[in-house]
């Protein structure tokens, strides 16, 4: 059963993955000034040479041929050149993705720490005063731009992993301390508490076990918006990891480097929420 | 109930205030005053200049009415695409669901910032400021709609197989009819919340945006493009005055998350 589950989240990948790599090069191959190559336009070259020049780049012309030669090259690791850094691709992504990698975890481990602590002591507590600070401080924090804690994380000289914690957080907040609170106002929740059971015995072996498959998915998501998070961040804070890289590739419509970051982000992120379902299913089935 | 309508009347306000600014800032959000630029609040300037010589409270009416009628625009153009997709994938079911939900879970896969930012650098970025806003606003639109689609396919999807549309099949009501007639007005409340809720979260977005250089161009003024000035500040105790659009920014929101959430959700 968790196998099949495994082999259908790898296909579903794996089909995305070649469904968006479709669309992107359809899309780079569809955007304007695509043809343009100013090597045509230097007056020393003969017309020969520029209809030689135009030849080599048929190919291109047909979407589909040109998928295919894309997909060929991916596959030996070429992944393209840069058009605005004139550099590989793939060299640019080895040089940035440790920085955004570190920058995402510590930002995941912080807000997820706050998250946690915050909620579970609402949960616990049950005091109005507590609950309703939490919430409005999430609340306020939910109302304000990524890019403006960005810049704000700047001004105030605070790492950029905690910028990328506190864009996270409000989101995932709300629907912890909402689980949480569901959780303990089960029915076995209140027979537990009228036993006379110790509130930490009762949050290890009554609360967390109901939540947590809900909440381990809720953890795949937020990997989604961390690395959303981080071009914000790191475009506007100075750090020099992919999300910097793929805002100043937008800057430059630089298609090419833009569209194989966006590739790149999006298996990440499906990775992280195949795994997060996969290992939810072993929780509810160790618990069945 | 009391923060609902006092949400709502800081709406009106904000809403009233920004449509009359052709009355309260008749020079206009593009002029200069270049022998008072980057000058503090002053009679003549109430939140001053910005660094070329702008006035700083016009830009932010101006920046305001940009940004609060254009969301509604936005929200409304991705309502009607969830609503075109997700509603009528859920009344085909089948097949049709499963690769209407494909496509939209592949869309969802994708963190939103950089869908939205690899989408914009595809078209052209030196257009003129007024096509700059109409992009900036329909590609908010056109691909904001995945999340909205997909509670649509569901609630469209129940609606099939209940009894009054199993009743009205069977009395012969049949295809385009039955989905116009007796599926799409009880789509409606749906619809509306998942209009509201598009909101908020464009006119954030459309902040992030400008305050990254991928959205309106200048002149024209718009909340992302008035917090770009941020940018350049060195504490924040040094022009307060700059603040001001992300103060209102953040009021409008946080009246939008007041006046969509459940009395029981304001209380707590």
């Amino acid at each position: 059963m968790l196998g099949r589950k495994i082999l259908r989240h790898g296909l579903f990948i794996l089909a995305t993955a070649l469904l968006g790599g479709f669309l992107s090069a359809t899309l780079v191959r569809l955007a304007p000034g695509f043809d343009s190559d100013e090597a045509q336009l230097d007056p020393h070259l003969s017309s020969a040479s520029v209809q030689a020049l135009r030849q080599a780049r048929s190919d291109q012309h047909n979407i589909f041929l040109f998928y295919f030669h894309s997909l060929e090259r991916a596959a030996h690791g070429d992944l393209g050149t840069s058009i605005s850094l004139s550099q590989p691709v793939s060299t640019l992504l080895e040089q940035r993705i440790p920085l955004t990698l570190r920058l995402v975890a510590f930002g995941l481990l912080l807000s997820w720490a706050a998250v946690l602590a915050l909620a579970l002591s609402a949960a616990w507590m049950r005091a109005f005063a507590y609950d309703a600070l939490a919430t409005v401080l999430s609340g306020t924090l939910l109302c304000i731009p990524a890019a403006v804690l960005a810049l704000l994380s700047v001004l105030w000289n605070v790492p950029g992993a905690l910028a990328i914690a506190l864009i996270i957080f409000p989101r995932d907040y709300r629907y912890t301390r909402n689980l949480l609170a569901k959780a303990y106002s089960l029915p076995h929740v209140l027979a537990a508490r009228a036993k006379g059971i110790s509130e930490a015995r009762i949050l290890f072996w009554h609360v967390v076990p109901v939540a947590g498959p809900q909440l381990l998915a809720l953890a795949g998501v937020s990997v989604s918006l961390a690395v959303g998070a981080a071009i914000p961040v790191e475009a506007l804070c100075g750090l020099a990891g992919v999300g910097q890289l793929a805002w100043q590739a937008a800057l430059a419509r630089d298609l090419p480097l833009l569209v194989n970051i966006t590739v790149l982000v999006t298996l990440v992120t499906l990775l992280a929420n195949s795994g997060a379902d996969v290992i939810g299913d072993m929780w509810r089935g160790q618990r069945a | 109930m009391i923060w609902r309508r006092v949400a709502c009347a800081v709406l009106l306000l904000v809403v009233g205030v920004s449509l009359a600014a052709n009355w309260l800032a008749p020079a206009g959000y593009a002029k200069q005053y270049r022998e008072a630029a980057g000058a503090p609040p002053s009679h003549e300037h109430w939140l001053g200049t910005d660094e070329i010589g702008r006035d700083r409270f016009a830009r932010v009416l101006y920046g305001t009415r940009i940004s609060l009628l254009l969301a509604p625009a936005a929200a409304l153009l991705s309502t009607l695409m969830a609503a075109l997709v997700g509603g009528l994938a859920g009344y085909l079911g089948g097949a049709w669901a499963r690769s209407a939900m494909a496509v939209t879970d592949l869309f969802l896969s994708l963190p939103w910032l950089f869908l939205l930012i690899t989408v914009r650098a595809m078209m052209p970025l030196n257009v003129s400021p007024v096509i700059s806003v109409l992009v900036t606003f329909l590609l908010l639109g056109m691909l904001g709609w995945t999340a909205a689609a997909r509670v649509l396919c569901a609630t469209a999807g129940s609606l099939r197989d209940s009894d009054f549309v199993r009743q009205a099949r069977a009395s012969g009501v049949r295809g385009t009819r039955l989905f116009w007639v007796h599926v799409v007005p009880n789509l409606k409340p749906v619809l509306l919340a998942q209009f509201w809720i598009s909101i908020p979260a464009f006119i954030l977005s459309e902040a992030n945006l400008g305050i990254l250089g991928l959205g309106v161009a200048e002149p024209m003024p718009s909340w992302g493009s008035l917090l770009k000035e941020l940018e350049g500040l060195v504490s924040v105790g040094e022009e307060p005055w700059k603040f001001v659009p992300l103060v209102l920014l953040v009021v409008v929101v946080t009246s939008f998350q007041l006046v969509l959430s459940k009395p029981d959700e304001v209380a707590a």
